[in-house]
């Protein structure tokens, strides 16, 4: 296993000269939540029932929005061709792919959660609920939105088609999530809304890395 | 430079370490091609292509723009398929040894593989660690390459015969028998080329073998010089 830290650190101090990279999605998801209680009017019953929903459509498409540029700069520069030649690094640069992009992407949304549930008016169960499916789903968001952006990564517009490719395979997560939080604003129990994300993430997280191995692959020759 | 020169030797012993002996010795085949045709967009690049490359031996693949160069490189570093003919690598099939092969080799294409926004350092850093070379004085390695207090500015700021030699000094530590190398001397001054050159010369007597596309003539003596001339074909 080639140093995964060292793959790490270079991608984090990517992400720190590159902050429109990591911010707008963030920033995106922020201005989707203050404008929905705008346009909808400021009624806290229709708010805490349209919750679920505005939360998890906003996190899928600010995600999504982070992907596109995600291999971009490698492979023009042919950063993603030489480790193809070099084969064994690969997988680490992937696996770091991986890691820093939950972590400019998806954790900011978990840590945003408290806010999210002051402006849409969400109570300590489903607030807790929105925090347990974030954490459980967000990682999976990162690890489809990476495939995406690795199989589009040599096409020039690539944005449609990613939202093409990716978007499908978000539906699950998004029903199930929003089901778990509807559940737990009824105090009904949600434990097997979480259990099957979690069945979903382990899932992507064990094919997933290999998919994205073999597109990079395709993508260079 | 002239401070550069002072400690030259030094630096040289430190960024490269001691030399070990590679796999295939010289003169014995380390790669070879049999019956290699490329096709791309409908146009045959190349047909019935055969070449060695033995220990010790430099390849030069010369041939008008677009006559297929690069896409012969990128068949010999095993990352696209060649529509016929087979490869070998120590005479073995290149697919029951790719890993090996991948481990021996030195690929560095058109693009320079460095990323603008990181510095000239942290891009050696990053390809150390990918190519698990070992540690060695990167500051050292630069100051040689004419880089010495550029180490720490983004890659986009350099131009672009810095940029190149950022990317070549991966050609410092690596531990791969065989280089293969797209157009190494683009965007280099003569100081440079000299330089590169001198460096292959090192390395091909250590015995390790070098496969290159370039336009320039090879201005040193190489005792084992091949030239291999593509010929353009509609």
């Amino acid at each position: 296993m080639v140093k995964l830290g060292v793959f790490i650190q270079r991608e984090l101090r990517l992400l720190a000269r590159q902050k429109a990279d990591w911010l707008n999605p963030v920033l995106f998801f922020i201005i989707v939540l203050c404008l929905f209680p705008l346009g909808v009017g400021p009624e806290p019953n229709l708010l805490r029932l349209m919750a679920p929903g505005i939360v998890w459509i906003a996190a899928l498409l600010s995600v999504l929005l982070a992907a596109e540029r995600l291999f971009k700069d490698d492979y023009r520069n042919g950063v993603i061709e030489q480790l193809v030649a070099a084969r064994q690094p690969l997988l680490s640069f992937v696996l770091a792919k991986l890691v820093t992009n939950w972590l400019s992407t998806g954790l900011p949304l978990v840590l945003l959660s408290p806010l999210v549930a002051l402006l849409l008016n969400l109570e300590t169960p489903a607030f807790v609920a929105l925090l347990l499916t974030l954490l459980l789903g967000t990682p999976l968001l990162s690890l489809l939105s990476v495939l995406g952006a690795a199989l589009t990564v040599s096409a020039d517009k690539g944005g449609i088609l990613l939202a093409l490719l990716i978007l499908p395979l978000y539906i699950p997560l998004l029903i199930f999530a929003s089901a778990a939080m509807e559940a737990a604003t009824m105090a009904l129990p949600y434990h097997g809304q979480l259990a099957i994300m979690l069945a979903m993430l382990l899932f992507a997280l064990a094919l997933v890395p290999l998919a994205v191995l073999s597109a990079l692959k395709l993508n260079v020759s | 430079m002239v401070i550069c020169a002072q400690f030259l030797p030094s630096s040289i012993a430190r960024a490269v370490n001691i030399p070990q002996p590679f796999s295939v010795s010289s003169g014995q085949i380390l790669l070879e091609a049999k019956g290699l045709s490329c096709i791309r967009q409908d146009r045959v690049l190349f047909e019935q292509l055969s070449l060695t490359v033995h220990g010790g031996e430099l390849l030069q693949i010369a041939g008008k723009n677009g006559a297929g160069k690069s896409s012969l490189l990128r068949l010999l570093a095993g990352l696209a398929h060649p529509d016929e003919g087979d490869i070998y690598y120590r005479q073995q099939p290149l697919a029951q040894q790719a890993a090996d092969y991948a481990a021996d080799l030195c690929y560095i294409g058109h693009q320079s593989g460095i990323h603008e926004q990181l510095t000239a350092l942290e891009n050696l850093r990053f390809w150390r660690a990918a190519v698990q070379a070992p540690a060695g004085d990167d500051y050292a390695l630069l100051g040689r390459l004419g880089l010495a207090g550029l180490e720490d500015i983004p890659c986009r700021m350099l131009s672009a015969g810095q940029q190149r030699r950022v990317s070549l000094a991966r050609l410092w530590f690596s531990q791969g028998q065989l280089w293969i190398l797209d157009e190494p001397f683009t965007a280099l001054d003569q100081t440079a080329i000299a330089l590169l050159q001198q460096h292959f010369l090192q390395h091909l007597q250590r015995g390790g073998s070098i496969v290159l596309t370039t336009h320039q003539s090879l201005s040193l003596q190489y005792a084992q010089l091949c030239k291999l001339e593509l010929a353009y074909r509609w």
